[in-house]
């Protein structure tokens, strides 16, 4: 296929997979075998890109027209790229862990499940792919309606109000970031994104500093940005897939990653400073990192213990993108994939756990390490990552963002990072402590590991979070991209080396 | 005989109306088959009229009624803003003649014929408001479609000719506004043409009398496209209406008289200063419109009455985008007149045909329902995103000219009147959709799965269907025919 | 014998304005339907009035004109245009008092009254 039709082709394969899936009826092997299919179709496509977009090279399909000099189009460049590929090969793991979860659990209206998952990811990889702001946003907005169906699929009362909370805080939100890019097409009409920005000398300082707040309120509920998290916990009620596609893939990295691309490719880490932003963006993160993680510390619900971190894990990618140096940009990015490894790693773990030990909570899993080896392993290897221990994805990620921040004077974030990485450590040791060094109790001592449709995606992604600890820039070459994408930024805002 | 063709838009409906009745005497069948042919031709007719003067260059067709000429005579005139309103008229129109079609077979079946003469009535007055030429000519088809909408309204029971008596009396007074209006006009001008009335009273001296001439048209108007604070007939009128009827007469009426509204302010009396402070007045009626419809509406147990009041709102948007002025706002405006007729027509569609099919109409009664009319309520999931205004949806596109516009005019009342309302509203119809789509309780057995019949579904679902492909393809729309659209002074 | 400031002309437009507030106030004020109707009526009156005498001229005469006229003078006859509109305007308000009526007839039916207090009562029930 032709390079130039990739990123298009890459955003509508899955989306032809959920138009095709309602013609499966209830048969599940067509099912399933559709979803692979565009799982492993939609993975190579995006894959078949990097030796190009590492050349620094964007690939640009043809766009659409719309009325007003305007456009709806995709391009893919490193940071896309990152994030797409990320997100595509985590959807094909996904998928294989879905087919064993959903035979564990209650079986019941699948086919919608797995079309509003094939929408879910159509809209991540548009918005990595999109090539200016309203093309972000209408994938923004899609991503948000597709991923409503998940949140409510168990359809009890629980369901109802997390999707409730879940549509007030994110419909809310895209008011507001509607708002703040139509502002931006006034000023600057039909600009694309551009590694550094575009909006410098286009307003007054001011304007721009309230523009810039109403694009981060905008993203940051997606990112679950403190206070603007509320509605995460509470979407904890899911199926544990669609927590992990919600927490490590979609959702709430694309508000992650919608920070990256407004600083970095619509401002510009110059006009930040020049604000003053920036410095109110840090201390947000900074504060949502503390915060989050004093929160997860007295949280006994395994999931929603989870929820916090990722709200904590979260705000590392909006404090390296609010740093703005080299250093800090790449360890924001890297985060992006680094994160989503991890992330889902345990959060696989909880979904089996759930159906093989019927256990919820972080207490009462003790001796489950020997009973299911495999995934309390995997458990143990993200959440050493997500502390932040050497050789593991996270650590790259903490020793960039400290390195960003020591150069931009910044000595505080620093004991910052190190503080989270404590507290990770205070509240995931006892559930690792308890799985493999109490005697099984009477409950824990009938369950099995888990089974291989199941182990294999979260072995995988376990391998893989440590394999990025050790070679960052092996196979997918994620850190070889977030280094570019954030030298690109850097260079074009002519600001910090 | 296509030199005929304006006048055809008219005439075709105009002329079966009388026929239909004499048929249904003998045969029902016969008379909705001849209503549906005669609609499809007038759609035909005006589809083939906006082609060709698509393909014009200065693109305006004029058409002396008669032989005789303008301005003594009548003339019709059609140019993109006439043409595409009288293809969307046409459309709408058909779309809801053969949902009426299973309707009537079970509520009324002897008296289709009759139902059918004035439906067709009521199209005819419409697509004549839309395609005349002449400000008295206007007032005529103003009373002859507002006569066949009361009527029409009244059969949906006792209440509704409560509520139409009321409508009747709030409606004649706006027409009587108009004529009062024209009066003015003519007095000043001799002329009722409204091409000849614009020269003469760009050269004549301003007085008051144009003032309170502009004002009283301006009035009338506003009270026809039921503008807030004139819009208090409104949801009586639309929520006890038979479900074909609401269908057609809340996606087209308002509209066809906001178009009115627009074709008299800006192409007949663009130049008038008494012009532009209606404008102004009308702006913050629309701002007005949008929080008050918006918030009426989230306060309805009913899912018509929802609709009805949603539907004050966005008559907020479009005149709101009209008083702004600029290019972008108007093509915003114009594209919401589009959209919002298709995605109103089939939500009350689909609404009534729930009513029809189940008995219920109260968003409380909708639970569960997703799984009984799976088709029904996606096409009603659609339209609801579109209102709402989210992406990829033609509703999104037409919220970000109208927003755009705002922005560039700075009106930052309208900014947040706009969001605002786009939150609210997302609370109402998702408040409505959860309902359908998730409020089934799994303990219960899954309800027989029976959908409307073909005839009602179809036109609901096509609705839906255009709603989404005109959000990501309405390219050729706005630059062939909404930017053609715009009066002389803007563009 | 008039005063000197209220020619022909001005009694008719203010016969018009009055008709036309009568009309207003009836039906905003009146709570019997009928009543309502009736004053709406004089509404359209008042327009046809201000029509009429926007046509007319002192000392002006018919508009029929002899086949073989020539040289003919339009100040000596009155606007036939007005009337002729007006007759429209009376056909459009006959035929909406006749679907006024129709509902008046099926309201009496269904409610017993045509009173509107007692009619948001009936509603209400």
């Amino acid at each position: 296929m032709d390079l130039a039709a990739r990123p298009l082709a890459a955003v509508l394969v899955s989306l032809l997979a959920a138009a095709l899936l309602p013609l499966a009826g209830r048969r599940p092997a067509v099912r399933e075998a559709i979803t692979f299919a565009a799982a492993g179709l939609k993975l190579a496509l995006v894959a078949s890109m990097l030796p190009a977009v590492l050349d620094g090279q964007a690939i640009e399909s043809a766009r659409l027209p719309l009325a007003a000099g305007l456009t709806l189009g995709f391009r893919a460049d490193a940071l896309g790229l990152l994030f797409a590929l990320t997100a595509s090969s985590l959807w094909l793991l996904t998928s294989l862990y879905s087919v064993g979860y959903l035979r564990a659990a209650a079986p019941s209206r699948q086919t919608a499940y797995y079309v509003s998952f094939a929408v879910c990811l159509s809209a991540t990889v548009g918005i990595a792919f999109a090539a200016n702001l309203l093309t972000f946003f209408v994938c923004y907005e899609v991503l948000t309606l597709a991923t409503y169906p998940l949140v409510v699929h168990a359809q009890t009362e629980e369901a109802r109000s997390a999707g409730r909370r879940y549509l007030v805080y994110t419909l809310g939100a895209g008011q507001v970031l509607f708002v703040a890019i139509v502002w931006t097409e006034t000023v600057a009409p039909g600009v694309d994104f551009t590694p550094g920005g575009f909006l410098a000398g286009r307003a007054e300082a001011g304007v721009l500093a309230t523009a810039f707040a109403l694009f981060i309120v905008g993203c940051g509920v997606k990112a679950a940005i403190m206070p603007l998290h509320g509605w995460l916990p509470a979407a904890m009620v899911a199926p544990t897939p669609v927590s992990a596609l919600l927490h490590a893939v979609a959702v709430v990295k694309a508000g992650a990653f919608g920070v990256v691309r407004i600083v970095g490719y619509v401002f510009g880490v110059d006009v930040l400073r020049a604000t003053g932003a920036d410095t109110v963006l840090v201390v947000a993160a900074a504060a949502t990192i503390l915060i989050a993680s004093m929160r997860a510390l007295g949280e006994d619900h395994l999931k929603r213990l989870l929820a916090y971190s990722t709200i904590g894990q979260l705000s590392y990618i909006v404090l390296g993108a609010a740093l703005g140096s080299v250093a800090a940009l790449t360890g924001a990015m890297f985060h992006i994939a680094g994160h989503g490894f991890m992330k889902i790693t345990m959060f696989f773990c909880a979904g089996a756990l759930h159906t093989q030990a019927h256990r919820d909570g972080v207490h009462g899993l003790d001796g489950l390490g020997r009973q299911m080896p495999v995934t309390m392993t995997a458990f143990a290897v993200g959440a050493c990552g997500l502390a932040g221990v050497p050789l593991l994805a996270g650590f790259i990620a903490k020793w960039n963002l400290g390195v960003g921040a020591l150069t931009a004077g910044d000595e505080i974030i620093v004991g910052v990072l190190v503080v989270s990485g404590l507290l990770n450590v205070a509240y995931f040791f006892p559930i690792i402590y308890d799985a493999f060094f109490k005697a099984p109790t009477p409950e824990t001592a009938g369950a099995r590991e888990a089974p291989w449709p199941m182990a294999l995606p979260l072995g995988v992604t376990a391998a893989v979070a440590l394999v990025l600890g050790v070679a960052p820039s092996l196979g997918f070459r994620f850190f070889a991209l977030a280094r570019l994408a954030a030298e690109s930024v850097v260079a074009g805002s002519g600001g910090l080396p | 005989m296509s030199e005929h063709l304006p006048v055809l838009i008219v005439v075709v409906p105009l002329s079966a109306a009388f026929v239909v009745p004499l048929l249904g005497r003998r045969s029902s069948g016969a008379a909705h088959i001849v209503t549906l042919g005669a609609l499809a031709a007038t759609l035909v007719a005006a589809s083939v009229a906006l082609a060709r003067v698509l393909r014009t260059a200065d693109g305006v067709w004029r058409y002396e009624l008669g032989g005789w000429a303008p301005p003594w005579g009548i003339e019709y005139v059609l140019d993109p803003l006439s043409g595409g309103m009288s293809v969307l008229v046409a459309g709408l129109a058909l779309a809801a003649a053969i949902y009426a079609g299973p309707y009537l077979r079970t509520a009324d079946p002897d008296r289709i014929g009759l139902f059918d003469s004035l439906y067709l009535l009521l199209v005819a007055g419409l697509l004549g408001i839309v395609v005349t030429g002449d400000l008295f000519n206007l007032y005529v088809f103003l009373e002859i479609s507002a006569i066949a909408a009361y009527a029409l309204l009244s059969t949906g029971g006792d209440r509704a000719a409560v509520a139409t008596f009321r409508y009747l009396l709030v409606g004649t007074v706006a027409a009587s506004c108009y004529l009062l209006g024209i009066g003015y006009l003519y007095a000043l001008t001799g002329t009722l043409n409204m091409a000849d009335l614009s020269v003469r009273l760009a050269a004549a001296d301003e007085s008051t009398a144009t003032a309170v001439g502009v004002g009283l048209i301006v009035i009338g108007l506003a009270i026809k496209a039921a503008v807030f604070p004139f819009h208090g007939w409104l949801p009586d009128a639309y929520t006890y209406a038979p479900p074909p009827v609401t269908g057609f007469v809340a996606a087209v009426m308002t509209k066809v008289s906001a178009y009115a509204l627009y074709r008299v302010l800006y192409f007949v009396l663009g130049a008038e200063p008494a012009a532009a402070s209606a404008l102004v007045f009308l702006g913050w009626a629309g701002v007005a419109a949008i929080v008050a419809g918006s918030w009426l509406a989230l306060a309805q147990s009913d899912v018509r009455r929802m609709l009805a009041y949603s539907s004050v709102g966005q008559m907020g948007y479009i005149i709101f985008g009209f008083s702004l002025g600029s290019p972008i706002a108007i093509v915003g405006a114009l594209f919401h007149v589009l959209n919002h007729a298709l995605m109103k027509g089939c939500l009350f569609l689909v609404t009534g045909g729930i009513r029809w099919r189940t008995g219920v109409s109260s968003v409380a009664g909708f639970a569960g329902l997703g799984r009984r009319l799976p088709l029904s309520a996606t096409a009603f999931a659609l339209a609801a995103v579109s209102m709402v205004g989210l992406p990829p949806t033609a509703g999104f596109f037409s919220k970000w000219y109208l927003l755009l516009g705002a922005f560039e005019a700075e009106a930052w009342v309208g900014v947040a009147a706009l969001v605002g309302s786009s939150w609210l509203s997302a609370i109402y119809f998702f408040r409505v959709l959860e309902r359908l789509f998730v409020g089934a309780d799994e303990t219960t057995p899954a309800p027989e799965r029976r959908d409307l019949p073909f005839g009602m579904l179809a036109p609901a679902l096509a609705l839906a269907v255009v709603v989404l492909l005109l959000g990501l393809f309405h390219q050729p729309v706005v630059t062939h025919l909404l930017e053609r659209a715009l009066p002389p002074t803007v563009s | 014998m008039m005063p000197e400031f209220l020619d022909a002309s001005t009694v008719q437009y203010l016969q018009a304005a009055a008709l036309l507030l009568i009309g207003l106030y009836g039906i905003v004020a009146r709570s019997h339907l009928l009543r309502k109707l009736m004053a709406m009526n004089i509404l359209q009156v008042a327009v046809i009035v201000f029509f009429i005498a926007l046509s007319t001229k002192s000392g002006a005469t018919v508009p029929v004109v002899p086949a073989d006229a020539v040289d003919i003078d339009p100040a000596a006859y009155v606007n036939p245009l007005p009337h002729a509109l007006m007759l429209t305007a009376i056909v459009v308000s006959v035929s909406t008092t006749g679907v006024a009526l129709a509902l008046l007839i099926r309201i009496r039916r269904r409610y017993g009254t045509l009173n509107e207090s007692a009619l948001l009562d009936r509603l209400r029930e």
